[in-house]
């Protein structure tokens, strides 16, 4: 029902290729890790998957063309949490999340009472009950995280696509924020796909990874068919030891020699 | 999808705390201002009229027929010519404030009134007279040099500094007003048959107002305050980033677009009776977000209102300072929007609205 079928899709910004043939799918509940270098182009695939930038080939959600869909019906499946969400100063958190009811509303119309209930309840799920009335910039970096995440998931849409969702963190907030995620996703059988930098966390939270370089596919599979010391040489051009540690996932350790 | 847990034992209130909504306070306080702007102006003038006879005038009373004729024919037009403008130019800066996303975004400093003044006076100097489909050409002309001011302004704006610069949007309106306002001199000059009709449309009539005036610029007033009022949610969603409004599928051009031309049209048909008056969008909207609250749901019903009654009372002052004679309501506007703009200016920190 929301899985994602991606065939042949290549994207180009001023020509110059940045997503190159791929072919990747996503089963309906399964969370996947983008991984790859700097420039691999995973932004780029999950902005092609909410039509946010036009692309060569097919992209399919539930079993139909994003491209033959509107713009509001995309919305209505796909929420997305990009790198750095804008908040704007002085808006309340409550407003916030309540924008993200936009694609179930006409375009001049007005949110309905049933529509506030859903902020009310994802607000409180998210504990942010306490900080609805706090202007935006007033919040503090892992808070405004939550506060993304709220308004994306207002959206009741059944994929979730996030562009590295810890990337200003600390160790803590990393956790308990990929957490939330996965507790969120099992909740409400949700579709992930994540761009993640920090491999070993991808590793331990993602069902499975997809390596991209140069905007192709190299790897797709579990953390520790990705994970390995020869790959992340070859294309992160970094030294690292890959570690299994016993039921707890794959850890990636840069070492200096 | 989402689980709806009620819980029976606590109910928590169904209303959540920081929802955007425009409080009854807030709203009764806009039509009591504007209420008493319209008694003041109605009141103050050369002649003295009494609170009794205006009331008695309204009702259809017994009045001296001398007073009710200044009341009918000079101050009542006058007020409510006020209020369109006032509402329009401060409905029209909020506008352009949520489209461009820039605080500093004021019909007259992005050169819209500049356009409706050439606009106007090219009609005026070379069609004079003319009507398209029984509609007086001069304000059709008004709002395509208002569009085309407006759209050169946010064209130039992008392609020197990008929109990232609340400043460089602004410096393109001022640069392509002063490029308007030569060729506009340039005609004038050289049509000087008509240069008492244009020097009249240029320095705002609110002076001469009359009904005539009132009824010519109302339908569009009307459309675009309805239009930008209809779109105050939308305006609320545009401060996200260019792809969190995309992603959320709201259509951000068609709204871009709309709002604009909504915008433009209110301002061609104000600058028409009005002449140029600088800054109403700016003092109006930003006094109500530092009071109230930004979100376009507070911001765009309430300056209307206050925008109305902030119009009426700077041209009550407009008429009293140096009376007899009058000052352009103009002069008013700037003597208090140009420290206002400043403060604005500095508090701008990277735009951020």
């Amino acid at each position: 029902m929301s899985d994602i079928v991606l065939a042949g899709v290549s994207v180009a910004y001023d020509g110059e290729p940045v997503v190159r043939d791929l072919d990747l799918t996503v089963a309906s509940g399964e969370w996947l890790a983008l991984i790859g270098p700097n420039g691999a182009g995973k932004t780029t695939i999950l902005r092609a998957i909410a039509r946010l930038v036009s692309f060569r080939g097919e992209i399919r959600i539930g079993g139909r063309a994003v491209t033959e869909l509107s713009s509001r019906d995309v919305a209505r499946k796909v929420a997305v949490l990009v790198q750095e969400p804008q908040m704007p100063a002085g808006m309340t958190v409550a407003q916030y999340v309540l924008l993200g009811r936009a694609p179930h509303l006409g375009y001049l119309g007005k949110e309905s009472s049933r529509d506030r209930r859903i902020v009310r309840d994802v607000v409180r799920r998210l504990a942010l009950e306490e900080l609805a009335s706090r202007p935006l910039d007033r919040l503090s970096g892992g808070e405004r995280q939550r506060a993304a995440i709220a308004r994306a998931l207002a959206q009741q849409a059944p994929v979730l696509l996030i562009d590295e969702p810890t990337s200003s963190l600390d160790v803590g907030r990393q956790q308990s924020v990929l957490e939330l995620i996965d507790q969120l996703r099992k909740e409400q059988e949700l579709t992930v796909i994540a761009a993640m930098h920090e491999l070993t966390l991808a590793g331990q939270y993602a069902d499975r990874l997809a390596l991209l370089v140069g905007g192709r596919l190299a790897a797709v599979g579990s953390a520790a068919e990705v994970l390995t010391e020869p790959a992340i040489a070859e294309h992160y051009r970094a030294q690292v030891k890959v570690i299994q540690m016993n039921g707890s996932g794959t850890a990636v350790v840069p070492v200096r020699n | 999808m989402l689980s709806v847990q009620v819980g029976a034992a606590a109910v928590p209130p169904a209303v959540l705390a920081g929802m955007p909504r425009l409080r009854w306070g807030w709203a009764g306080a806009g039509l009591l201002a504007l209420a008493a702007s319209c008694g003041v102006g109605v009141l103050v003038g050369p002649v003295h009229i009494g609170v009794g006879t205006v009331v008695q005038t309204l009702v259809g009373g017994a009045v001296d027929p001398g007073q009710a004729n200044i009341l009918w024919s000079l101050r009542f037009p006058r007020v409510v010519l006020g209020v369109l403008v006032g509402g329009t130019l401060a409905i029209a800066g909020a506008a352009y404030q949520g489209v461009f996303r820039n605080p500093l975004a004021d019909p007259y400093l992005l050169g819209a009134a500049a356009g409706a003044n050439l606009g106007a006076t090219l009609a005026i100097a070379l069609a004079p007279g003319t009507s398209v489909l029984g509609v007086n050409v001069v304000p059709l002309a008004a709002f395509v040099g208002a569009g085309a001011a407006v759209s050169g302004a946010y064209a130039l704006g992008r392609s020197v500094t990008g929109l990232r610069s609340a400043t460089g949007l602004i410096l393109a309106g001022v640069a392509i007003a002063a490029f308007f306002n030569s060729i506009q001199s340039y005609v004038q000059q050289t049509q000087t048959s008509s240069i008492r009709q244009v020097y009249s449309w240029i320095l705002g009539r609110l002076v001469t107002a009359g009904w005539d005036d009132v009824l010519l610029i109302l339908p569009y007033v009307l459309l675009s305050v309805v239009a930008i009022y209809l779109h105050r949610r939308l305006l609320d969603a545009l401060t996200l980033g260019e792809d969190e409004v995309t992603s959320l599928g709201i259509p951000v051009r068609r709204v871009r677009l709309i709002v604009v031309v909504a915008a433009t049209l209110g301002t061609a048909a104000v600058v028409a009776v009005g002449g140029t008056i600088a800054f109403v969008g700016i003092i109006v909207p930003h006094t109500i977000r530092l009071l109230v609250g930004r979100s376009y749901r507070v911001v765009i019903p309430l300056s209307v209102l206050f925008g109305a009654a902030f119009l009426v009372l700077a041209d009550a002052a407009a008429r009293t300072v140096v009376a007899p004679a009058e000052l352009p309501i103009g002069v008013i506007t700037a003597f208090l929007g140009a420290p206002f703009f400043i403060a604005v200016m500095r508090s701008t920190r990277a735009a951020a609205l």
